[in-house]
């Protein structure tokens, strides 16, 4: 009797600490749930679904699986609205209970979910696509990591290039919000330097869709335009701007000519030749790895099924991102115990291999990467591509400037009239 | 006022009146009658919530269409009782927001002017109020569809003001970092504090809105809205009234514009923009405008679709879900989800409006 019942306490012991082996493996082996929030929405709905395919390109390389775990991916869609983008993201965390965050998309969007990230120690945040440099400069969050250079970093190299063009005296045209702020700081930082002048800088509203009054003031004596418009705007300046016979040379901003506006089918867009600009990533850059990323991509996302004809900007950096996100979780070996402190860690560290070299970080999570200066050009069956004139490697946040000069772009800051 | 009251008694037949008037001593019978076991089951409900649900359902779900659904309330208030539909609620709710940020803190330090929250807060409600009363009176001679012009109007004028003044409302970017003050010793951003506070402020707007249209003054309202000629003919000033009833329900946008610049922490002109305007008039409709409770389910549901329908479609393409039922409803259900509730009620028992400010002509 007194045998029979170890015995049963016994195998109920063994039975629990199998389980609980058991329990630990299957730990081990669960799937890491990663949100991800692009613009399905809104004015970049094109840009967002670019985005997202980017994201998932990156996860597909990996086979959706890092280090025995399954990557699961869900999907979230903001209309470039920063409260609809936090609403979007507070669902994927406190709702769906995500590891990881990956995203949002636009400048706003970025400082919203940063703010929105204090409040989750538990969860990583890493950003998509968003480029302010308010992000990362102003109140960092310690689980908000940035492996994208931001839209000041993006424009180094241009202002020599305009230069050595010969383009003294520069009118700046943009969109008056944080990111274009970001943009002709990163221009002016350069330019102004080595001597040029911008004497004049309009400021339009997001989503204009009447430039004549800026066409109107553009002075006869300047020598380019620097035209930071994105999207429809930038398609719809052009426009306005060819048809008023305008015909000085313009200097572009990183999403200006971005693939979905080189993808404007409209008669003008040959004006776009010749075009500088400049940004994180060039469609013609020779090296091996952009050119094996663009091939995966255009094999991933035919143009029949939705694909562009080469990644965007939006694809670029949020393959980017992903592609942190995942190393990060295979060099820790999948482990996002104690509050993913060993993880974030390794984020910290990591020198991201990317299609265009290598990126790290700084103090603040935030990039230190390359930066290309491009031409467009017209390529055999038609298409407008861009041509790469420069490349400028660890571009960090302060644009070159000490870290005491330096201040935050703005509409006045900086200025050399 | 007190002449109307009078002139509402002496011919009920000429006016459409929501509750019989009563006098004063079997008034508090009357209310204490009017508490059922239903409202007690409710309220217990509502107060419980907090056991049940996760911070998520009551911060984003529940609170969120609280706070949504008080500033669609306004326009049940202006539009089932007074038969004027504004689209420029979301435009008032959208100034009390400002102001609170404006007034009070925000991340554009060289904007905001750090007044307390309790300066801030009522001076705020004010601006919004007197900013309602000229939408008011701009728009009430006008009826229909040309009330709506106007409103609109008026809302996409202050986006664009919004959108591109610098000095006050900070453009594009608007003000960050709006949230509320810490009074007595709670976070009240947090999913419970939040969720009474927008809890009790729905609440009270709800028995504000149903105390007014059974006073003298809502029931002139109704009157007006039946039959303004004749209720000027009997000596009531038409557009008084109707002023009056815009200020009222700026007021109560207003509440709801500050807690939802609290719930997200931050306002753009995106908040104010044309989408949501529209945005409100669905949530009004979609719930059906012949009680205020409409406001709130409607809000519920838009809120949940808003939140859950990327889960239920293909996630490119959710927005159809979202349009479809909105459709499906407005379609099979004129009076909204409250037409829908009445017809299940008279397929299923004993006839009971809950709609109590019908037409009867």
């Amino acid at each position: 009797m007194k045998a029979t019942k170890r015995i049963w306490i016994r195998s109920a012991f063994g039975a629990a600490a199998a389980m609980a082996l058991l329990g630990s493996a299957w730990a081990q082996g669960q799937p890491v749930k990663i949100g991800l929030l692009a613009t399905l929405e809104g004015p970049f709905a094109a840009g967002g679904a670019d985005g997202m395919r980017g994201a998932e390109l990156a996860v597909k390389q990996r086979g959706g699986v890092v280090a025995g775990r399954k990557i699961e991916i869900i999907k979230a869609s903001s209309d470039a609205k920063p409260d609809v983008a936090v609403n979007a993201t507070r669902k994927l965390v406190e709702q769906d209970k995500v590891d990881i965050m990956v995203g949002p998309l636009s400048g706003g969007e970025g400082i919203a979910v940063k703010d929105y990230s204090k409040t989750q120690p538990q969860v990583t945040f890493i950003n998509g696509g968003s480029g302010a440099q308010a992000t990362t400069l102003v109140n960092p969050s310690p689980n908000f990591f940035r492996f994208n250079t931001e839209g000041g970093q993006w424009m180094m190299g241009l202002g020599k290039a305009a230069l050595a063009k010969g383009y003294k005296k520069v009118m700046v045209i943009a969109e008056d919000y944080a990111f274009p702020y970001s943009q002709v700081q990163g221009f002016m930082a350069e330019y102004c330097r080595l001597g040029g002048k911008v004497p004049i800088k309009a400021w339009v509203p997001l989503g204009g869709k009447d430039y004549s009054s800026v066409i109107a003031k553009i002075p006869p004596d300047i020598d380019a335009m620097l035209v930071v418009l994105g999207g429809a705007d930038a398609v719809n300046f052009l426009n306005q701007y060819e048809a008023a016979g305008g015909d000085k040379p313009i200097l572009g901003g990183s999403i200006t000519v971005s693939q979905d506006v080189l993808n404007y089918r409209g008669k003008r867009r040959d004006s776009l030749v010749g075009t500088l600009s400049a940004g994180p990533y060039a469609d013609s850059f020779d090296g091996a790895e952009w050119k094996a990323f663009v091939a995966d991509y255009q094999k991933t996302f035919p143009v029949s099924a939705g694909g562009f004809p080469s990644p965007s900007l939006f694809a670029y950096v949020y393959y980017v991102n992903m592609k942190a996100a995942l190393d990060g979780l295979a060099a820790v070996n999948g482990d996002l115990s104690n509050n993913q402190a060993k993880y974030r860690e390794a984020l910290s560290k990591m020198v991201l291999k990317t299609p265009n070299g290598d990126v790290r970080l700084d103090a603040n999570r935030q990039a230190i990467g390359t930066t290309f200066v491009t031409e467009v050009v017209k390529d055999a069956q038609g298409n407008l591509t861009t041509r790469v004139v420069s490349k400028v490697d660890n571009v960090d946040q302060m644009l070159g400037m000490k870290k005491e000069e330096f201040a935050m772009g703005s509409r006045d800051v900086p200025s050399c009239p | 006022m007190k002449s109307g009251a009078a002139a509402a008694v002496a011919t009920p037949v000429a006016v459409s009146i929501a509750h019989p008037a009563r006098s004063a001593s079997n008034r508090f019978e009357a209310m204490r009658s009017a508490v059922s076991l239903r409202h007690v089951v409710v309220l217990a409900g509502v107060l419980l919530l907090p056991l049940a649900a996760t911070p998520f359902m009551l911060f984003q779900v529940v609170a969120q269409s609280l706070v949504l659904g008080l500033i669609a309330l306004s326009l049940t208030f202006l539009g089932g009782y007074g038969g004027m539909v504004s689209l420029a609620q979301m435009t008032v709710a959208g100034i009390a927001g400002y102001a609170v940020a404006v007034l009070g803190f925000s991340s554009a330090t060289e904007i905001s002017l750090r007044w307390p929250w309790w300066a801030a807060i009522p001076v705020a409600l004010v601006i919004c109020s007197l900013a309602a009363t000229l939408v008011g009176w701009l728009s009430v001679r006008t009826e229909g569809i040309y009330t709506i012009m106007i409103t609109l109007a008026i809302g996409v004028a202050f986006y664009y003001l919004v959108l591109q003044n610098y000095s006050v409302f900070n453009g594009f970017q608007g003000m960050r970092e709006v949230y509320p003050p810490k009074v007595f010793g709670v976070a009240w951003r947090d999913p419970v504090p939040f969720y009474y506070l927008s809890l009790g402020c729905a609440l009270a707007g709800y028995f504000l809105v149903r105390w007014v249209v059974g006073a003298p003054f809502g029931i002139a309202l109704q009157g007006i809205r039946d039959n303004p000629r004749r209720m000027n003919a009997l000596g009531f000033h038409v557009v008084a009234h109707r002023v009056a009833a815009y200020a009222l329900a700026g007021f109560i946008a207003g509440v709801g514009g500050v807690l939802f610049v609290w719930y997200n922490g931050l306002i753009t002109p995106g908040s104010v923009g044309t989408s949501w305007l529209i945005n409100i008039l669905v949530i009004a409709v979609l719930g059906g405008m012949k009680h205020p409770i409409g406001a709130f389910l409607g809000a519920l549901v838009f809120v949940l679709l808003q939140t859950f329908a990327i889960d239920l479609f293909d996630r490119e393409r959710f927005n159809l879900v979202i349009g479809g039922v909105f459709l499906a409803i407005v379609l099979f259900s004129p009076d909204g989800l409250l037409g829908l509730w009445e017809k299940l009620r008279l397929r299923l028992g004993p006839a009971q409006r809950l709609s109590h400010n019908s037409r009867r002509s």
